[in-house]
């Protein structure tokens, strides 16, 4: 005890008694206390890795045999961020699509045929833009090159509605209103339009955007534009100074842009590989999601799940990602296998169809939440460019850059007495679906 | 090493790497190298611990986990480390290692000690678990954008499969640091956790 009490300052006493009074003052008690813990643990493991390293070296230099072998686990980890583009081992074991999708077929019999075709010569061969809306008028908008047609689902007229004048620029986005009472034109050198499509009159130009807008959104009277530049702006169409906010999330160009139906939340992709949710209130994503590993151009919120997004990613990642977008979690990952040119969301059923480019240039019918396939459709010579779902809901329209549109009846609607839960489609289409089989 | 060829014992022994998988995946959320929205709670050992619903990374883990089922089932594993590298300049930052002690056969002269309950092995699994959650309260921030390694410490004999290959030990170069965590132990074996991390150097 005396020793061990006190190692350095205790001399030896000059008498010798029999009892141990200590003399405080001449002890270090901090150091004795120090060394009581000590004593006895002689065997405490060696905390400190750099004596443990320095072992281990001085050990295989003098050729001892540790008689162990550090091994690493090959492969990287998979990404946690969106710079890495690496196609990671160890994709999603997902090969239920094969299995299952042989019994979901029977359930539903999907023509392959297109219902109609038409020409659309001079279409631009570029992924980013958005040159295909339909509207709920049964107007179907085409941007070709230079040109707006319109073609009338009714009728089936097709007129020009507007025409790029400055030699070189083109048309590169177009989007009609909820109600299908305008529609808004994006050019290539930064103009945002408002067209009339009754009196085939320009109402507005807003311009601003430094490139091309490619990409546009409404919600009400807010039109949302993506541009080259990774910027999207909000345009208020009733105002003189029509630029109301700006969201900066991208670095690259905006080729996804969908406001949720709603307008309290808008989803935006781009070819920076990033989706980005933003709230209507905010300036700031939401989220940033950066799972895609190719420029995210198919953006689509499901019409019976408010929170529900998918998000489909170009050549190099081929997923489509369904996302929960109140907490921001992932639900579902499906590797399709080719590049996602766009989906659409059944309204009809709970189904979706996505377009694909390489190497089958199909549509793909997909059920969900189960993502089995429900039919795979050969659509085009060459990769589908952009879909337009029809007003009732039924029948997708595709353009391809072999210079075709096709009209797919992929969502034709139950028979009413088997189901009489959903609305009767709306008399208009009835009359247009009389009249083509008349001009047949 | 016949004690760990019963069949209890190999039990015990194929749920540790479940459960040193289990660690490598709380670690992983703490340490915050996946985003949280990747990771899925469940209700394990009384307590709610977080696992990944990442495919990829489920699939990363599975394929480790299955390799180190069979080394430890052959007895040829003594350490585990799971090593967080910057992912600019791939230094160690911070260094988990759990130590694995095969416990060797009662001497025929012994009586061999009571066996554990089940109930108290989890005890000491959770509280290893509360200790790696508790660990980010004193463990440096992670600023640099962090990947990870996975290597093992196994016998000179033991079968190694392609996927796997020699490797330098990762230790944190300078300002180490190490704090022992709780150690648990079956009767077959027995394993300890340490955490080093590096220190940055501003004192």
């Amino acid at each position: 005890m005396d020793s061990s009490a006190s190692p350095k300052k205790a001399k030896k006493p000059a008498n010798l008694y029999d009892r141990f009074i200590p003399n405080r003052s001449s002890i270090n008690v901090s150091s004795a206390q120090f060394n009581l813990s000590r004593s006895g643990s002689g065997t405490e493991l060696t905390l400190d890795t750099t004596a443990n390293a320095y072992q281990e070296e001085v050990a295989r230099a003098c050729g001892i045999s540790l008689d162990k072998r550090i091994l690493a686990f090959k492969s990287e980890p998979p990404p946690n961020e969106k710079e890495d583009l690496r196609q990671t081992y160890g994709q999603p074991l997902k090969s239920s699509t094969t299995a299952s999708a042989n019994a979901a077929r029977s359930k539903r019999r999907i023509l392959t045929a297109p219902e109609r075709i038409l020409d659309a010569p001079g279409l631009l061969d570029d992924y980013y833009l958005n040159l295909l809306d339909w509207s709920a008028t049964n107007l179907l908008a085409i941007g070709l090159n230079q040109s707006v047609y319109v073609w009338n689902g009714e009728t089936g007229d097709v007129v020009t509605l507007c025409q790029v004048e400055t030699p070189g620029e083109y048309v590169a986005s177009v989007q009609w209103t909820a109600d299908g009472s305008y529609l808004a034109v994006g050019t290539s050198d930064g103009d945002t339009q408002i067209w009339d499509p009754e009196t085939q009159r320009k109402m507005r130009s807003m311009a601003g955007h430094q490139a091309r807008v490619s990409a546009l959104a409404w919600d009400k009277h807010i039109l949302s534009s993506g541009c080259r530049d990774g910027s999207i702006w909000h345009h208020d169409v009733r105002v003189a100074t029509h630029k109301v906010a700006e969201l900066r999330g991208h670095t690259s160009e905006v080729c996804g842009l969908a406001w949720r139906p709603d307008g309290a939340v808008l989803a935006s992709g781009g070819n920076d590989n990033l989706v980005n949710i933003w709230d209507v209130r905010s300036q700031a994503p939401k989220f940033t999601k950066a799972n895609h590993t190719a420029a995210v151009k198919a953006v689509a919120w499901c019409p019976w799940q408010q929170n529900l997004l998918a998000t489909g990613g170009g050549a190099h990642d081929r997923h489509i990602h369904f996302w929960n977008t109140t907490t921001a979690a992932r639900l579902h990952s499906v590797d399709t296998g080719s590049q996602v040119t766009s989906i659409r969301w059944s309204t009809e059923y709970k189904e979706f169809v996505s377009s694909h480019g390489f190497p089958d240039n199909q549509l793909s019918v997909w059920s969900y939440p189960a993502l089995t396939k429900v039919a795979d459709i050969p659509a085009h010579d060459t990769r589908v460019l952009h879909t337009a779902l029809s007003p009732d809901g039924q029948t997708i329209a595709t353009v391809s850059s072999d210079d075709n549109l096709k009209f797919w009846r992929v969502f034709e609607a139950k028979p009413k007495a088997a189901k009489s839960v959903k609305a009767e489609p709306p008399p208009r289409h009835n009359s247009l679906e009389f009249r083509a089989t008349k001009l047949r | 090493m016949s004690a760990a060829q019963t069949t209890k014992g190999r039990i015990t022994l194929r749920g540790s790497t479940q459960m040193v998988a289990e660690f490598f995946g709380s670690i992983l959320f703490q340490r915050g190298l996946y985003p949280p929205e990747d990771f899925k709670m469940i209700k394990k050992y009384g307590l709610n611990m977080l696992v990944s619903s990442d495919d990829a990374l489920k699939a990363y883990l599975k394929q480790i986990t299955l390799q180190l089922e069979n080394w430890l089932m052959a007895g040829k594993l003594s350490k585990l480390v799971m090593a967080i590298n910057s992912k600019e300049t791939r230094e160690t930052i911070e260094r988990w290692q759990f130590d694995i002690h095969i416990m060797n056969d009662p001497a025929p002269g012994d009586t061999p000690a009571a066996p554990k309950t089940e109930k108290a092995i989890h005890t000491e699994i959770a509280a290893i678990i509360r200790q790696i959650t508790a660990s980010v309260t004193f463990l440096p921030m992670l600023e640099e954008k962090c990947t990870f390694n996975i290597l093992v410490y196994a016998d000179t004999d033991a079968e190694v499969p392609t996927t796997w290959i020699d490797s330098d030990p990762h230790y944190i170069k300078k300002n180490a640091e190490q704090v022992k965590l709780r150690s648990f132990s079956t009767d077959v074996h027995k394993v300890d956790a340490l955490v080093a991390y590096r220190l940055d150097g501003e004192l």
